[in-house]
């Protein structure tokens, strides 16, 4: 897979997103195989290891997290790659820098000619180095896996747990970790240098993801969040070489090599079918696949055909604006498309009623009173034919937020907008902070850790407010962050096909020798 | 082991519903606020009175089919009508907004030959037409296919041993059907009755089913006319059902309610239980999905060839042959899956076999679902 996509250039450092589960550990494992001197298609790359410690977020206990702690040191001293284990609490402490997105430099985007340069060049130098070349990563190693900061405070722990309890559904809260993890592992992998970062999605679980992504509203970011590679934050590069393997696959090979993995329960363990939307289409692809036992591979097909342009090819436009959370390209983008009216469900017969105040800013009005339509006269007369306002569609993520806010709703794509926006059904406002808590919180210290890090990273004109707002939210501002944004779930990919190959062969002598 | 008769008695809820209790009235409309609210809009939560709900409706079917510029004024349009609750409303809707869009309509009934399920519909759909004084048209399957009715293209698929795809046919022949009679009426556009529910059911299936050639060519508001075609649009795309639904209820309309004695075969019953399940937990599911729909980037490789005739009917066809000369071809072969499988799809996905598959029957006794 790896030499296939041709993306991973020797000698780079490679960031490996381990959460130690079955996939990620498979992929971890096939790395350390694949880099070791007698594998026949030797892995070139400079490897570390990040495991991210999410009790907080599931809620465990500071004992529980200790103990997994320890089994998750164990393994990486296994491992023996330079590791960085995080607490999630960490978040707190991101720079502004994480939420934007890099220009890529053009050659990181390596053509043939360029690779094979690359590969020649990266040859000439190790046979120049001779015998005396040790894998490069084994120096830090006596350090043992390190951390950026100490372990968390428990005031931070406490602010994300409030985090965590502020958001109401169970998909607002799975998607709220992605993005943290995400926004998380890439501020680790710039500050140390990794210029890719491998994360472990099997072929299930990206086509669970890119079911999932649809009913969000993230069609158009589709070949993002489940492509090979995902380039959007422009100077690190995600890829998912565990993507054409299965989940039977890679526990049967787990099984079969001993691969050690640690299991921690995540937001949705033991939630019922019903609670999120990840759980629903997680079900129902399982169950549909136990007819059609095709359906995995199939939608995984799909995806492959997906391409990262916009819809209609109009590839030549400048990019524009981009989403403030998942950093795509914004895919709200006129009021004439089919759903931006449709979702305009809300607001209209009020309109009717107070004209005034609806014709807000990023509202297109000339769709109905066009002259070009001809005999659309007749619909600007009376009521209940109102078309004209009808026509002054606000943004849909503006809907909820009523007149005045669409301005600065530009920085958010569909997806996002919709999770916060949903108004009735099981999923509520997405991260209300309740109004009494708002007021305890504007006293309490603790929301201060909240809000630092993103009332520095986000300017006034964007939807998302701070989590507890000690500058006065004003209307409960339902915090966006936890949009549809960051889909992936860098759980620490295993490296590709080849490595599996080539890691059968050399792990075919391993069970003789245990 | 706790018995039951040991549990505390539980005292049942009473047959008549709950009497309003004074403290906590039934909320007023939101728009007129003058009558009581009937009904809560399914997306918004607003609550709304029938007449406001009504006249809401059909300001967003307007405007979808104005800013959509879906039917220029001076059109000729052929409502496909099957005598079910979309292709009711649909006509209802376009018959009181026909003089300020300037269309005139004409009715358009597909009798596919199944007995005991569109015989009863297209009674229904007479009564309609009486009452509306639209003029109605009936194309039958039998008249234009060479005596193939559905329900002999179920017994000759019937013993090949996997699922009946008699939807397959059924989708595709109606189509041409619906086609044949708006030609007949000299139409020049078509509608179809098709919901938001259809589309993000029709969305989910061709992924399940890795349809990308379906996929690429929806998620718009209609297909223009190509190669001859007439142009289709579907103006209730984004109501949702349950809207569809609500609106025949407030204006009482008649309509004809049961499901297709072939339904349960299909393979959209997956889609559309996946669909209720995700609605129940969000209910802007519906819209998100039709919203992805739209956006959706597919590969250069996996769109669908540029169309060209039909070899036999002259008929917009991306091979050599339309899909339903080709579907026809095969039952008069008496290989009725000739067309059906992978080995027939030249251009287009190479994707692990799969199953035919199976044009939908619709939603209970609703309009022909799209496979643009």
């Amino acid at each position: 897979m790896l030499g296939k996509n041709r993306l991973i250039f020797p000698g780079e450092k490679v960031l490996l997103a381990w959460s130690g589960g079955p996939s990620s550990s498979s992929m971890v494992w096939q790395v350390l195989e694949g880099l070791s001197r007698d594998s026949a298609k030797r892995l070139r790359f400079v490897p570390g290891v990040i495991y991210v410690d999410e009790g907080a977020a599931c809620g465990r206990s500071p004992e529980d997290r200790a103990r997994t702690l320890v089994e998750v040191e164990q393994v990486l001293q296994r491992v023996g790659f330079p590791s960085h284990v995080i607490a999630l609490e960490e978040v707190f402490g991101l720079p502004p820098s994480v939420l934007r997105c890099f220009a890529q430099e053009p050659e990181s985007v390596g053509t043939e000619g360029a690779y094979k340069a690359a590969v020649d060049s990266f040859l000439q130098q190790q046979c120049v180095l001779g015998a005396a070349g040790e894998e490069p990563w084994s120096q830090p190693r006596p350090q043992g896996p390190q951390s950026l900061a100490g372990p968390p405070t428990a005031v931070q722990t406490e602010a994300l747990s409030r985090l965590f309890d502020s958001v109401k559904t169970l998909t607002a809260k799975e998607e709220l970790l992605q993005t943290l993890r995400t926004h998380l592992i890439l501020h680790v992998a710039r500050t140390h240098g990794y210029s890719k970062v491998m994360a472990g999605d099997s072929c299930t679980r990206l086509a669970v993801k890119l079911m999932t992504s649809l009913a969000l509203g993230r069609g158009a970011f589709l070949a993002w969040d489940t492509g090979f590679s995902d380039e959007r934050h422009g100077d690190v590069v995600v890829v998912r070489p565990m993507r054409e393997h299965t989940l039977k696959e890679v526990a049967f090979y787990n099984r079969l090599f001993a691969v050690p993995s640690v299991f921690t329960p995540a937001v949705d363990t033991k939630a019922p079918e019903k609670a999120s939307i990840h759980r629903l289409m997680e079900a129902f692809l399982l169950r549909l696949q136990a007819q059609f036992p095709s359906t995995v591979s199939t939608v995984y097909r799909t995806s492959e055909k997906l391409v990262k342009a916009p819809r209609d090819g109009c590839a030549a436009s400048p990019p524009g604006p981009r989403c403030l959370l998942c950093l795509c390209t914004l895919d709200v983008d006129s009021a004439d498309s089919a759903t931006a009216f449709g979702a305009q469900t809300s607001s209209h017969l009020c309109q009717m009623q107070a004209p005034g105040p609806q014709a807000e800013a990023g509202t297109p009005t000339t769709l109905c009173c066009c002259p070009g339509l001809g005999g659309a006269q007749g619909c600007c007369s009376s009521p209940p034919w109102t078309p004209c306002r009808l026509t002054s569609w606000p943004r849909p993520s503006s809907a909820a937020r009523g007149p005045g806010a669409s301005r600065r709703s530009k920085r958010i794509c569909w997806g996002t907008a919709m999770m916060r926006r949903c108004p009735v059904g099981a999923e509520v406002r997405a991260l209300g902070p309740h109004p009494t808590r708002n007021r305890q919180a504007r006293t309490g210290r603790q929301g201060q850790a909240g809000c630092l890090w993103l009332s520095t990273c986000i300017n006034k004109n964007v939807l998302i407010r701070k989590l507890y707002s000690t500058h006065g939210a004003g209307r409960a501002g339902p915090l966006a962050v936890c949009g549809a944004g960051q889909r992936r779930a860098p759980q620490g990919r295993l490296a590709g096909a080849a490595v599996l190959r080539q890691a059968g062969g050399a792990a075919a002598s391993l069970p003789t020798a245990q | 082991m706790v018995s039951i008769f040991s549990l505390p008695r539980i005292r049942r809820s009473l047959p008549f519903p709950p009497r309003p209790d004074p403290e906590m009235p039934a909320p007023q409309c939101a728009s007129c606020n003058k009558a009581r609210a009937a009904l809560r809009r399914p997306r918004s939560g607003q609550a709304l009175c029938g007449t406001c709900f009504c006249a809401a409706f059909e300001a967003e079917v307007l405007h979808t089919v104005v800013a959509g510029r879906l039917l220029p004024p001076g059109a000729v349009v052929a409502v496909g009508a099957s005598g079910g609750k979309d292709s009711t409303v649909l006509a209802h809707v376009l018959r009181e907004l026909a003089p300020r869009l300037g269309i005139s309509l004409r009715l358009v009934a597909v009798d596919e030959g199944i007995g005991g399920y569109r015989d009863a519909a297209l009674a229904a759909v007479r009564r309609q037409a009486a009452r509306w004084e639209l003029p109605l048209t009936v194309v039958a399957y039998a008249d234009l296919f060479g005596g193939w009715t559905m329900d002999a293209v179920a017994r000759s698929t019937a013993g090949s041993g996997r699922s009946r795809s008699c939807c397959t046919f059924c989708g595709v022949l109606r189509r041409r059907a619906l086609e044949e009679g708006a030609r007949l009426v000299g139409a020049t556009h078509v509608v179809t009755g098709h919901n938001a529910d259809d589309m993000a059911e029709t969305v989910l299936m061709n992924f399940l089913r890795g349809d990308a050639g379906r996929l690429a060519r929806g998620g718009g508001l209609g297909s223009p006319g190509e190669g001859g075609a007439l142009p289709r649009c579907r103006p209730l795309q984004l109501a949702s059902q349950k809207e569809v639904v609500l609106y025949a209820h407030f204006r009482r309309l008649d309509y004809f309610s049961e499901e297709c004695v072939y339904a349960p075969e299909a393979f959209r019953g997956h889609a559309r239980d996946l669909l209720k399940r995700l609605e129940a937990a969000r209910p802007s599911a519906v819209l998100d999905l039709v919203h992805s729909a739209e956006r959706l980037a597919l590969a250069p490789a996996a769109r669908p060839p540029p169309p060209g005739a039909c070899a036999r009917c002259g008929a917009l066809a991306s091979r050599a042959l339309c899909q339903a000369c080709a579907l026809l071809d095969g039952l008069n072969r008496g290989r009725p899956r000739l067309a059906i499988g992978k080995g027939r799809r030249g251009l287009d996905e190479d994707g692990p076999p799969r199953e035919a598959e199976p044009e939908p029957s619709g939603p209970p006794a609703s309009e022909p679902v799209p496979a643009f």
